[in-house]
């Protein structure tokens, strides 16, 4: 569904990418894993056209979107739940969420704006509130929420459980997989890379701009390089 | 004599608040100050003259051909002074500047077109006037106040209700992330644009018929006091504009009526000097808001 063709980008003169080169199939959940500053936001920003590649290409069902703008891609059918969320803050919870659907134009927005409260219960409750008076974790129900509102191919997460309580993360990684399960392709990308392995079908392991290992999750969870480095030693 | 100043003092604050409302929304969206909106409310206001001498139209219609006139400067600034800019992500003085060469351009074709000589705006509602008894209100301050008033109305409506507004708000907010939501930036921000001109210009005719003179430097001295409620309403702020320009008119009206007469055009400066030691932020803008509605 998504390809990625040895994508070159970067910030000015920095190299982030190294000619990555990745595929995300249809209906599974890909992770893309590795330590801070590996390249893995980059590729997010690159795929949804906020950095330009200066070499290599993107392709989504076949086409060639590596010159698209944002708003183009997204209208295509891949949603971006970005790092640190991006709440519109000065915003209601509904007018967040109305905005998620933005681009649709179909009969069946309301009943998707049900099915995310049904969903996420507490952001019914705080529908009328300001998204910027929400907790961290409401924000990223809420961030999940606004994605599912476009109606996306392809949901692209950058760090969901990023400074969540445990009891949230788990949380957010059910709603993920039921996501999965509802249709929806997924890419992952995740600093906590066990709960990551364990939903995800195929994992990509980043290191310092390039893929240094690929393989199905499980593999690439038993790789002793992996426990190594992202699962705090070896195991049995 | 209190309620009649007060009258006046809300006339001219009305037209105060819709430029203002101009500054604010285009630096709500975009983050710069357009130097060149108080000469688009001065093409408004020639606008309106033409339409009612040249082609004998009402006054509404006149202001319904100034704003559309406005909205069509608005556009063609948009794209020949903020774009090119924004595209190759030079300071962020550079948009500043070039709209600073937009005024200085845009009173020159006035200047050209009308001449530098003060004109009077004649309308067919001169003269009237309702006694109240403790006021008195012309029908020109009634036209000009009840069409601001009814103006800030409609914007705040499209800007909180519709589609169209909500995405101004997203995109106001956040740019990167209402592109992520599918919305096409450039054209809201093009959208934005237009409005705030064709609020300046509709702004245009309004002074233009309070004061019945119209000349081309009358942008410059707006624009200033409109730049004055920006701050004082909190850097795009909509709410802070309106207030702000009720604020300025009824203080600059007050300053004349009980003594200060020829300081009148200082109050407005005076009054930022003496907030911005007290709230930087504005009047109406919480602490650390950043300055976006």
């Amino acid at each position: 569904m998504l390809k990625l063709k040895n994508l070159v980008a970067g910030y000015g003169s920095i190299v982030a990418l190294k000619s990555i080169s990745l595929e995300v199939a249809q209906g599974s959940i890909v992770t893309l894993i590795g330590a801070n500053g590996a390249g893995k936001t980059t590729t997010m920003r690159t795929i949804m056209g906020l950095i330009r590649p200066s070499q290599g290409e993107i392709l989504f069902e076949g086409r060639d979107i590596t010159k698209f703008k944002t708003h183009e891609i997204a209208s295509m059918g891949i949603s971006l739940v970005p790092e640190g969320r991006s709440i519109l803050a000065r915003m209601t919870v509904l007018e967040n969420l109305e905005m998620g659907a933005y681009q649709r134009k179909d009969k069946e927005i309301e009943s998707d704006m049900e099915k995310v409260f049904g969903r996420f219960p507490i952001l019914g409750e705080r529908k009328s509130q300001l998204g910027g008076t929400l907790s961290g974790g409401q924000q990223q129900m809420l961030a999940i929420g606004r994605a599912l509102m476009a109606r996306p191919k392809l949901m692209l997460l950058d760090e969901p459980s990023m400074g969540l309580a445990p009891l949230v993360v788990s949380e957010i990684f059910k709603v993920i997989k039921e996501i999965s399960a509802g249709g929806t392709t997924v890419l992952l990308v995740e600093q906590n890379v066990r709960q990551a392995i364990k939903i995800a079908d195929y994992a990509y392991v980043m290191e310092t701009g390039k893929i240094v290992l690929e393989g199905n999750a499980r593999d690439v969870g038993r790789d002793p390089r992996v426990m190594e480095a992202y699962l705090g030693g070896k195991q049995a | 004599m209190f309620f009649q100043q007060l009258v006046n003092g809300l006339t001219l604050g009305s037209s105060y608040a819709v430029i203002a409302i101009g500054y604010t929304l285009i630096f709500g969206v975009l983050n710069i100050i357009n130097m060149a909106h108080g000469e688009i409310f001065m093409l408004g206001a020639f606008i309106g003259l033409l339409l009612v001498t040249k082609f004998q139209f009402g006054i509404f219609t006149a202001l319904l051909g100034a704003m559309v006139g406005g909205a069509i400067l608005g556009y063609l600034l948009e794209r020949t002074a903020l774009r090119p800019l924004r595209q190759k992500k030079v300071s962020h003085l550079a948009p500043l500047i070039s709209t600073i060469g937009v005024a200085i351009f845009l009173e020159s074709v006035a200047l050209n077109l009308f001449g530098p000589q003060t004109r009077a705006f004649p309308s067919e509602f001169s003269g009237h006037l309702l006694d109240f008894s403790f006021f008195k209100i012309s029908m020109i301050q009634v036209i000009s106040l009840g069409t601001a008033v009814f103006l800030m109305l409609v914007l705040q409506l499209l800007i909180e209700k519709t589609k169209v507004g909500k995405s101004i708000r997203a995109t106001a907010e956040n740019v990167e992330t209402a592109g992520l939501l599918g919305i096409n930036t450039n054209k809201v921000i093009v959208w934005t644009v237009m409005l705030a001109s064709a609020l300046g210009a509709a702004a245009g005719v309004l002074v233009a018929l309070s004061f019945d003179a119209i000349e081309p430097t009358m942008g410059v001295m707006m624009g200033f006091k409109g730049l004055a409620v920006l701050i004082l309403g909190g850097l795009g702020n909509i709410k802070g504009a309106m207030a702000g320009g009720f604020i300025l008119g009824v203080a600059e009206v007050f300053s004349v009526a009980y003594g200060a007469s020829s300081y009148r055009d200082a109050v407005g400066f005076g009054m930022i000097i003496i907030l911005l030691f007290w709230r930087p932020q504005g009047l109406f803008s919480k602490a650390g808001e950043g300055g976006r509605p």
